[in-house]
């Protein structure tokens, strides 16, 4: 299988503290050194909670953000290092769906405008020909071309996401950061979403990282998944795996935490206790051993690698 | 045209707003015709008369027509307050927008500039930059035009930095658009309301700032008459004697800030899009 | 037993420039006490405006409770003074909020606001009012609760905030606790522990537990009960395993079958509900649902249907099923 997106030893550190003289004091390791890879036409979900550093792994690939270290290859070479020029060619092969449909779109410019502005960055088409992309890419995610001219404030959240994804969609992409594109949507259009997304899939190969804290979602569009935890990847597998047989003891203390719909399932009541640590603040050893029922004197001194404990499923715990 | 008349409907304010402004303007451009007298003719029998049928707002104590002085002063009054604030707030939205998107040194050394520029009272600045260019129009109005720019680019900065943040300009980043073009089309328009306010408010202050200068022997020349010297000339001595020297100037001085509230008001919600329906 | 929150023929109104939006109408309900209910609802269906409704904090004007009744232990509280009305408010019923930073005071402890609380519903000494503070945080599961009653909002997590929010909701052992999406805004593993805890308290204390929530997966793990609500009606009612197991309103249908859940069918499509919920201040002359209904008759466009029961104690408002 080619692989898209390779990305390895990626970290991201922010400045937590600065100095008097701007000299920086404390930093919080969003992204702690995380390798994964995404092949043509498959989806890996990346799961946590706030402060995993989901969303940063996600804007570092797009180099939105500027990575701190690590190497990232798309389509076999190192865009990492890339100057503007060729970092401007590269963003018509990698785009991005954010989570809130309401600061995602620019209030002031028409639905059309803001799907045909890709284009005329980087000047494809002239006017009347771009008008009939853009119609396209409507009718393509379920709107209607007539909505063209209408403003983000006369949408609803269901159809401001639709308009994101003609945005992203309308540079012909071959890989979309979708960051928890359905979180802020209402149950009934989250399904829309959904669908439109594994459509897009099927008909045009594309391949996904969706960064989702909803497991039941990720579940439903992953081929693979991967967890975070305080910056790390703790386990990462395929998806029938992860699900039947989850073996870090944080992916399971995740599984059981979702409420499940259906009342006759009445599970048994073991809730992981304690917070999130601040990133800034990590324990050290096991970054999840303060919470962990099974932890052991080892997992609060040394840092657990992720290994492969079967084919094609890396685990980050002594205990495995 | 059609658009006019529908925005008319739809903000009966802001046209209330938009007359008392173009009236004001028109008053100023035609001063010559409209002015029942000169506005410079002194009548030593006329001093501090009564409003009549000759002096429809009175006179001053040198006998020279109030309504007179007071249309000719429209023209300094009103050039001073929409030259000042026009140049203040474009200056400081420009520094703010550049300040606030572009961070790092810049944003840094425009701020402790700002910060510089406001611990200093608004009329010393002004005194100060009117002192050292010498008294005329151009000059007061970029004597009273520079005090205004600290403010302006602090607020726009603050609002920049959260718009920067917004997942729009994210995305604009994400396929490729430079720098300045995102300030310009994604973050520059979504500052205007904030602008507009500001702007309307500062206006007032404006003339009255054009007064003092005025009354120092810094502003525009004598004997050229605007409001705001009219009104400083005489609010201490005349106030109870001939009052119509404070009340006609100190009325028109309002009736301007009033009717650009009012223009600004309307013009805020016309220019965002959300108000439309 | 008998009902501790009777509710019957709530309707608040909102008076706005595009007109009247009808934001509740005609809900009745009623929770006994250590019950739980949940109304659930997507955005826009009025189950936080009943909320605000039931503790007379919706914002008048343009907000107006237009008729109805809102029993708590005999007493109409839409009938009260609003000094009256004060002295209910945490006595005897109680809300928490979706977000505890901004419904806690940034600017005192945390102990500070629960005894606040306390002094203001109960003649107490300072010092029993700050030390039911430290009872009710220990209460509430927060661990070295003297300490973290001398700790403002931002020093605390929030899990621990929302715990707080909790402890000062109850520290008067009021009889209703409103929840209103009391763990959107927290992370699965806190969310749990959270529903955990208001679970436990209810037991404890025979708090009336009325919880609003879009997620149907908290209300099947918490709710006895369950009321669901579309542009302001009530649609549906009954006991939560009789609505899992055999919604009766398409629209409970639809809800049901558009969340993905665990052990799902391999890629299969979610079943969308198509169209969108419609504005509240322009509501179709028939049933609300009807032009997003796939089973909608000639019936449905014209008449709102009644809510009927439709099989024993499991009640909808649908002319088809």
């Amino acid at each position: 299988m080619t692989m898209l997106l390779d990305v390895t030893d990626l970290r991201k550190t922010f400045p937590a503290r600065t100095g008097l003289f701007g000299n920086v004091i404390d930093r919080v390791h969003a992204v702690d050194g995380i390798s994964f890879s995404i092949a043509e036409g498959r989806t890996l979900g990346l799961v946590g909670e706030s402060g995993c550093g989901k969303s940063t792994v996600g804007r570092a690939i797009l180099r939105l953000i500027e990575p701190s270290s690590g190497a990232i290859r798309f389509q076999g070479n190192d865009i990492t290092k890339l100057p503007p020029a060729e970092l401007r060619a590269l963003r018509r092969r990698m785009q991005i769906v954010f989570q809130d449909p309401y600061s995602s779109l620019n209030p002031r410019k028409r639905a059309g405008d803001i799907v045909a502005e890709p284009l005329m960055v980087h000047g494809i088409a002239k006017a009347a020909e771009r008008r009939e992309i853009v119609a396209a890419l409507f009718a393509k995610v379920g709107l209607q071309p007539r909505q063209m001219g209408l403003f983000p404030h006369q949408f609803s959240g269901g159809q401001r996401q639709r308009i994101s994804i003609a945005r992203a969609l309308s540079l012909g992409p071959r890989f979309i950061v979708a960051d928890e594109p359905v979180s802020a949507l209402d149950v009934s259009v989250q399904a829309q979403v959904i669908n439109l997304l594994m459509d897009l899939q099927a008909q045009e190969g594309l391949s996904y990282l969706f960064i989702s804290h909803n497991l039941a979602v990720v579940e439903h569009v992953s081929h693979d998944v991967a967890v975070m935890y305080l910056g790390r990847i703790v386990e990462h597998t395929d998806k029938a795996s992860i699900f039947a047989r989850p073996l870090h003891p944080y992916t399971q203390a995740l599984m059981a935490a979702v409420p499940v719909p259906d009342p006759s399932i009445r599970r048994d009541k073991k809730h992981v206790m304690g917070d999130v640590p601040s990133p800034i603040n990590r324990p050290p050893g096991c970054h999840f051993h303060p919470r962990c029922p099974l932890a052991q004197p080892r997992c609060r001194t040394e840092e657990p690698v992720l290994r492969e404990v079967q084919p094609g499923h890396r685990v980050a715990c002594h205990l495995v | 045209m059609s658009e006019v008349l529908y925005y008319a409907r739809r903000y009966p304010l802001g046209v209330i707003g938009a007359l008392i402004l173009i009236v004001f303007v028109l008053t100023a451009v035609f001063a010559g015709v409209v002015a029942p007298l000169d506005p410079l003719t002194t009548n030593p029998r006329a001093s501090l008369a009564p409003p009549s049928s000759t002096y429809l707002m009175g006179a001053d104590m040198m006998g020279r027509d109030v309504l007179s002085r007071m249309i000719h002063g429209a023209r300094i009054s009103l050039a001073v307050a929409l030259g000042a604030t026009c140049i203040g707030s474009g200056l400081g939205a420009m520094l703010g927008l550049a300040s606030g998107y572009l961070g790092g040194w810049f944003d840094l050394i425009v701020q402790r500039v700002a910060e510089i520029m406001q611990s200093l009272p608004l009329l010393v600045m002004a005194l100060v930059i009117t002192a050292s260019l010498g008294p005329s129009l151009t000059n007061t109005i970029i004597a009273i035009a520079i005090p205004l720019v600290p403010n302006v680019a602090r607020v726009i900065r603050a609002n920049v930095l959260s718009l920067r943040e917004l997942n729009y300009v994210e995305a604009a980043r994400a396929v490729g658009m430079s720098q300045a073009r995102i300030a310009l089309v994604h973050v520059f328009p979504n500052t205007l309301a904030p602008l507009i306010v500001l702007a309307t408010a500062q206006l007032g202050s404006t003339i009255l700032t054009e007064a003092s200068l005025s009354f120092l022997g810094l502003g525009v020349p004598e004997p050229y008459p605007s409001w705001g010297r009219m009104l400083s000339e005489s609010a201490a001595e005349y106030m109870r004697s001939a009052p119509w020297l404070v009340i006609f100037p100190g009325l028109a001085i309002s009736l301007v800030v009033f009717g650009t509230n009012l223009f600004g008001d309307a013009l805020r919600d016309i220019l965002d899009p959300r108000q439309g329906d | 037993m008998a009902p501790v929150l009777e509710v019957s023929g709530l309707t608040t109104v909102f008076h706005t420039r595009g007109g009247i939006v009808r934001a509740v109408q005609d809900v009745s309900f009623s929770v006994e006490a250590g019950e739980t209910l949940a109304i659930v609802g997507e955005s826009g269906c009025g189950k936080t405006m009943t909320a605000l409704s039931l503790m007379r904090l919706i914002p008048s004007p343009p907000g107006q409770i237009t008729a109805g009744m809102v029993k708590v232990a005999g007493t109409d509280l839409l009938a009260l003074d609003e000094a009256s009305m004060r002295r209910m408010r945490g006595s005897q019923i109680a809300m928490i909020f979706q977000e505890p930073m901004t419904a806690l005071n940034p600017l005192l402890t945390v102990g500070r606001q629960i005894a606040e609380m306390v002094s203001l519903h109960e003649n107490v000494s300072r010092r029993a009012a700050n030390a039911r503070a430290v009872e009710m945080l220990h209460h509430v599961r927060i661990p070295a609760p003297e300490r973290r009653a001398r700790e403002y909002p931002h020093q605390m997590s929030g899990g621990m905030r929302q715990r707080a929010m909790i402890a000062m909701a109850l520290a008067c052992k009021p009889k209703v606790l409103i929840a209103d999406e009391p763990t959107t805004a927290l992370d699965v593993t806190i969310q749990a522990q959270v529903l955990d805890l208001i679970g436990d308290l209810r037991k404890e204390l025979g708090t009336a537990v009325v919880l609003i929530t879009h997620d149907l997966g908290v209300v099947a793990e918490t709710a006895d009960r369950m009321i669901v609500m579309y542009a302001g009606r009530k649609v549906e009612e009954g006991r939560t395993k009789d609505l899992f197991a055999d919604p009766c309103h398409p629209y409970l249908q639809g809800l049901l079958a558009s969340v993905p859940r665990f052990g799902g069918g391999e890629g299969e499509r979610l079943r969308e509900i198509p169209g969108i919920v419609p504005p509240l201040n322009d509501l179709p002359k028939g049933c609300a649902f009807a032009p997003r209904c796939q089973s909608a008759i000639g019936r449905c466009r014209d008449e709102v249907p009644p809510l009927e029961p439709k099989r024993p104690g499991h009640a909808a408002a649908c002319w088809v099923t």
